[in-house]
């Protein structure tokens, strides 16, 4: 019973911690006038910004993807690669290594999104 | 010194509304003339889709009426797409001079109003044609709707309908636009693109004002006073507006935009808006009801916020308009 709990533990953390990254979302669209692109925006620098100073890494270990999948850990994933870039290349590193860390992420989003475009057709909204 | 109420006295000879699957399914869905089920009316994209709701409701409309298209002498027509090319494409193949408009979502009531004024100088008949369509709407003015964005509370939904309307000089028998009162541009400092409502309430407050302060007339001589698409916020505002102004509306005001869907089974926020709002309720709704005399004097303002998109991300305010027309019902 334990061990069951133990595994399952994990999955609690990912769910609380990137559902209330989604709660705090959902406030500042309900109850400020940020745009959702603002707020997107908002998240992805709060994400660099935490990374950068340390606070990030443990949440990403508490909680993995519900701290890595919404954007804040996408600012994460921007401040880890200026870190590792700029120890290899000095200065040079902090404009390369935003956009070589998150290549991957980039590139899947616009794979993915195409080969949606090629498959679907767009429906009214509900 | 200009006049700000205009007699114009001309005549509805016929209207045709057309809607989406979404309008179809709402409050008001059974009156409307004609609808679609996805909302593509058959074209590739959703801005075709738009262009032939046009060419559907003039099309129809001229059917209706018995007309061609050589007997108009002008027509007057407008969507919210840039540089009004629904309108264009859509009646490009209709053999009559067209004037394109740009009153975002006022153009409805703008088109009436120049037309009657055209009515009154050079021309016997005109046509007024005007359209919007939700997922054209997005995709300009916020993101398209395949990004799968969410809305805020106080965002309105943008009616996909298309209203199109045929005047003439002789009144008898006919729905009467008696009075115009054109719309000032208002800027009340307004920059949430969410919450139009709130950036064109005052406008119609403006123009109403003006309204009642060159007739003589208030709220009480009229059956309605109906705002196209101010929505719950909008039209919320605007009946604390006029009442702090002592010109309170009572429960004859009315909104296209809170009239179209249904706000909760719909989960519409803040209610309809765009140009096919007012055009399809005033269609579908008003006119039936002015016509079999239900309805004996209304008036009917569409309301238009006049921001584009770079203008937002300059950060400027949004400019709203309201133009207004006094109906009455056939005189017996």
């Amino acid at each position: 019973m334990k061990a069951f709990c133990d595994a399952l533990l994990p999955f609690v953390w990912a769910f609380l911690v990137g559902g209330l990254l989604c709660v705090v979302a959902q406030v500042l669209i309900d109850k400020t006038a940020l745009s959702p692109a603002r707020i997107l925006v908002a998240y992805v620098v709060a994400g660099v910004f935490l990374g950068a100073v340390g606070l990030y890494k443990p949440l990403a270990d508490l909680a993995g993807a519900g701290a890595t999948v919404p954007l804040t850990g996408f600012g994460y994933l921007i401040s880890g690669g200026v870190k590792k870039a700029v120890e290899e290349q000095g200065l040079l590193g902090a404009l390369t290594g935003p956009l070589t860390s998150a290549a991957g992420g980039i590139a899947a989003s616009l794979v993915f999104a195409y080969i949606a475009c090629l498959i679907c057709k767009g429906k009214p909204k509900d | 010194m200009r006049k700000e109420v205009l007699e114009l006295n001309t005549a509805f000879l016929s209207s045709v509304s057309v809607v989406g699957r979404k309008e179809s399914e709402g409050p008001l869905g059974p009156l409307f003339d004609l609808r679609d089920e996805d909302d593509r009316f058959g074209g590739k994209t959703w801005e075709e889709g738009e262009s032939e709701m046009q060419r559907l409701a003039f099309n129809t409309l001229l059917a209706k009426s018995g007309r061609e298209d050589r007997d108009v002498d002008a027509l007057f027509a407008g969507d919210l797409q840039n540089q009004c090319v629904g309108s264009a494409y859509g009646l490009l193949n209709f053999d009559l001079p067209y004037f394109g408009l740009y009153g975002a979502c006022s153009t409805c009531t703008e088109g009436l109003l120049l037309a009657s004024m055209a009515l009154r100088s050079a021309c016997e008949l005109c046509g007024v044609v005007t359209s919007s369509h939700n997922c054209v709407a997005e995709r300009q003015y916020r993101s398209p709707i395949e990004y799968g964005s969410q809305r805020a509370p106080t965002a309105q939904w943008t009616v996909t309908g298309a209203g199109a309307f045929l005047l003439g000089k002789d009144a008898d028998g006919a729905v009467k636009l008696a009075r115009g009162c054109p719309g000032r541009v208002i800027e009340m400092g307004v920059c949430d693109l969410a919450n139009m409502g709130a950036a064109m309430a005052p406008a119609a407050l403006d123009t109403l004002l003006r309204f009642f302060r060159a007739t003589g007339k208030r709220p009480a001589d009229y059956d309605r006073i109906v705002t196209g698409d101010l929505g719950f916020e909008g039209g919320a505002i605007l009946e604390d507006l006029m009442r702090a102004e002592g010109v309170p509306l009572g429960d004859r005001y009315a909104d296209c935009g809170q009239m179209i869907y249904d706000r909760v089974g719909q989960d519409v926020h803040a209610g309809g808006s765009g140009c096919g709002c007012s055009a399809a309720v005033l269609s579908a709704y008003f006119l039936p009801k002015l016509q079999s005399g239900e309805l004996r004097r209304i008036l009917f303002l569409s309301t238009g916020a006049m921001m584009s998109p770079d203008s937002i991300k300059q950060g400027k305010a949004i400019p709203a308009i309201a133009h207004l027309i006094e109906l009455e019902a056939p005189t017996r």
